[in-house]
């Protein structure tokens, strides 16, 4: 039941927040500064949610720079530190990367927690943890939250619930499997043979941790396995885990094998993984002393399926409009890791990075404001832009966006018209720029083509329809050139700039 | 919908109908699903970097600016001509209510269709059609 000393107790709030991972600490920060009340409840019992446990291998594999060309604590330096929350007091930025030692500059989990627990002391966020979101359901145009500690009811709950529950595929066997989440200290598999099904970066990571203990490791999966550096996209196995691919293709005695399983048995002394090969025909059998599942991960949607809530990529997502918000169930929304559910325009099938912090922070700010215009009368102060200085500001975006760099192809900045002249239409959902039906305008972002080249790409809307022009690439991604200007003038003509 | 839901679904369709079940059960991992909701833009005119998409569920619009040519339904499939030719999609493709599809980028699309040269005859087969067709999306 619910205890007088916690904050939000149950009851009727604008706004249900649920989860404290950096999804919702995000999302609730913002919120709080548009002054739109809301409670956060989360069944932890401290910040940082899947921080305090994963990754498995204790370090990220996400950037943060102690040095870079610009300035600690400055909007532009969030791109180089891809696991800082955002704030608007320059001493609550950063901190993640404060906390780091400086021996990587992927931050170790525990720097990752500390840093996360650090935005939500310093920033003052309020949450009342040890609350579990039980179930759902619609009344009227509210939503009511059954919790341990009673109802809540709103008329926006907002999950930011993460994805830390695992997932696994239909094959026979697998369910006696140990998943990612659950597998043993690295000590465990000194001298044995490991099966590992999954062929992602929670695979590679298994992989890579356990190169100095197993005695051979097998990574199988249907697809070949998608490298960062070629595939240009974060959620390809990064190169940090790479050392298994390099004893495989030079023959140390590993092996990465394109395969389809079809069930997985056990045997007197271990497992036996049946499989068709799929890059090369042919059935193949695996013994091993130890299998393990990193087959992936799903969000706990609970009873959100029976409210209706839409779901894709075989049940494992939402399904979100570009501002995060059920595509299926008006109301909900999402926050956090979920937001993949808007899987932007995927140009050159490359996706948002909306699976970690250095996206999804952006997420929960836009989102933030956006439910605040939209559903609490909030007036959110878009300046206005001379029309001589657009140019200017395009390419400086171009050039030092963190938004751009860190979400290509998914957030752009928007100036448009309003009043006879041009207002800064803030960082906004590359989508929701080009599908939307507001007055005349352009955004910019920063998108990577099939060939890997980086480059800028405008976005011109004028009498309803969109036209897209990319500018050129340089060699040192800056824009704020003659050559660039030149460029952007001209595609603004329809403008009138 | 689950992999082997998947597999059967793309059984069903004639793109994918001369392939065995392990063949296309290694297709479905080459695909990512998507969700369109109603008035979703899948494939944008004029836009570089489109994928291709196959319809696992529900309908589409193909619109060149703005006015209806065509419809696609379950099965149906788009955005190959795009990518083949390396050209930006002549029309929009805007789903009429709740869609799923599965979709491939350039680089894997033309993979499969060196891998799984039947699919690529469907694929010629279905182009063919649509090219045989083509008076009924003149202006």
């Amino acid at each position: 039941m619910a205890t007088v000393d916690k904050p939000f107790p149950p009851g009727t709030y604008p706004v249900v927040v649920v989860g404290s991972g950096p999804g919702a600490l995000q999302t609730s920060y913002t919120l709080r500064s548009l002054g739109v009340e809301h409670a956060v409840i989360s069944s932890d019992d401290r910040p940082a949610g899947m921080f305090q446990r994963f990754p498995i291998f204790q370090r990220l594999i996400s950037w943060s720079k102690p040095y870079s060309p610009v300035e600690r604590h400055s909007r532009a330096y969030e791109r180089y530190d891809w696991n800082s929350l955002l704030a608007d007091e320059p001493d609550s930025c950063g901190l993640v990367t404060d906390q780091m030692d400086g021996t990587s500059y992927f931050p170790a989990r525990q720097e990752m927690e500390a840093g996360i627990a650090a935005f939500a002391e310093k920033t003052k966020l309020t949450i009342r943890y040890g609350c579990t979101w039980e179930s759902t359901r619609k009344d009227g145009d509210d939503f009511v939250l059954t919790t341990s500690d009673g109802e809540y009811r709103c008329r926006i709950p907002i999950f930011a619930i993460g994805m830390a529950m695992s997932w696994v595929p239909n094959i026979p066997g697998i369910d006696e499997v140990p998943h990612y989440v659950d597998v043993k200290t690295p000590r465990d598999y000194a001298g044995k043979r490991v099966a590992i099904i999954g062929k992602r970066n929670s695979g590679f990571e298994l992989a890579d941790g356990l190169l100095p203990w197993a005695r051979q490791i097998v990574l199988l999966s249907p697809r070949p396995t998608g490298v960062s550096v070629l595939t240009h996209f974060v959620a390809s196995v990064r190169a940090r885990y790479l050392q298994p691919y390099e004893d495989h293709v030079l023959g140390g005695g590993n092996f990465i094998v394109d395969a389809a399983i079809e069930r997985i048995e056990r045997t007197s002394d271990g497992w036996r993984v049946h499989a068709q090969g799929t890059t090369k025909p042919g059935p193949m059998t695996v013994e091993a002393d130890e299998v393990i599942a990193a087959t992936g991960f799903q969000v706990p949607m609970q009873d959100l399926r029976d409210l209706g809530v839409a779901t894709f990529m075989q049940d494992r997502f939402p399904a979100l409009t570009p501002m995060w918000e059920s595509a299926s169930v008006p109301g909900i929304h999402f926050a956090g890791t979920t937001t993949q559910g808007a899987v932007g325009l995927r140009k050159y099938g490359i996706g948002s990075s909306s699976a970690a912090v250095h996206g999804f922070r952006y997420n929960a700010r836009i989102m933030a404001r956006h439910i605040a215009e939209k559903h609490f009368g909030v007036t959110i102060d878009r300046p206005s832009i001379a029309p001589e200085d657009i140019v200017e500001k395009l390419l400086d975006e171009a050039t030092l966006a963190p938004e751009l760099w860190t979400q290509k192809s998914y957030l752009c900045r928007v100036f448009e018209s309003r009043d006879g002249g041009f207002v800064d239409g803030d960082v906004l959902p590359l989508q929701a720029f080009v599908d939307g039906s507001g007055p005349d305008g352009t955004a910019i972002t920063i998108e990577t083509d099939a060939e890997g080249d980086i480059h800028p790409a405008l976005y011109v809307r004028a009498k309803g329809s969109v036209e897209e022009h990319l500018l050129d690439s340089t060699s040192m991604h800056d824009y704020r050139d003659p050559e660039h200007r030149a460029q952007v003038k001209a595609a603004l003509g329809p403008l009138g700039l | 919908m689950d992999k082997d839901a998947l597999i059967d679904a793309l059984g069903s369709f004639a793109l994918f109908a001369d392939l065995s079940r392990p063949e296309l059960e290694g297709l479905v991992h080459t695909f990512e699903e998507e969700w369109f909701g109603e008035g979703q833009t899948v494939v944008h005119q004029g836009f570089t970097g489109t994928g291709f998409y196959v319809i696992l569920e529900g309908e589409a619009s193909v619109r060149i600016d703005g006015e209806e040519r065509a419809k696609l339904s379950r099965g149906d499939f788009f955005g190959e001509l795009s990518i083949l030719l390396d050209e930006p999609p002549l029309a929009d493709v805007v789903a009429l209510g709740p869609m799923r599809a599965l979709t491939l980028a350039r680089g894997a699309l033309d993979e499969v269709l060196v891998q799984h040269p039947h699919v690529c005859l469907r694929m010629l087969q279905g182009t063919l059609r649509r090219l045989r067709s083509a008076s009924r999306w003149q202006p």
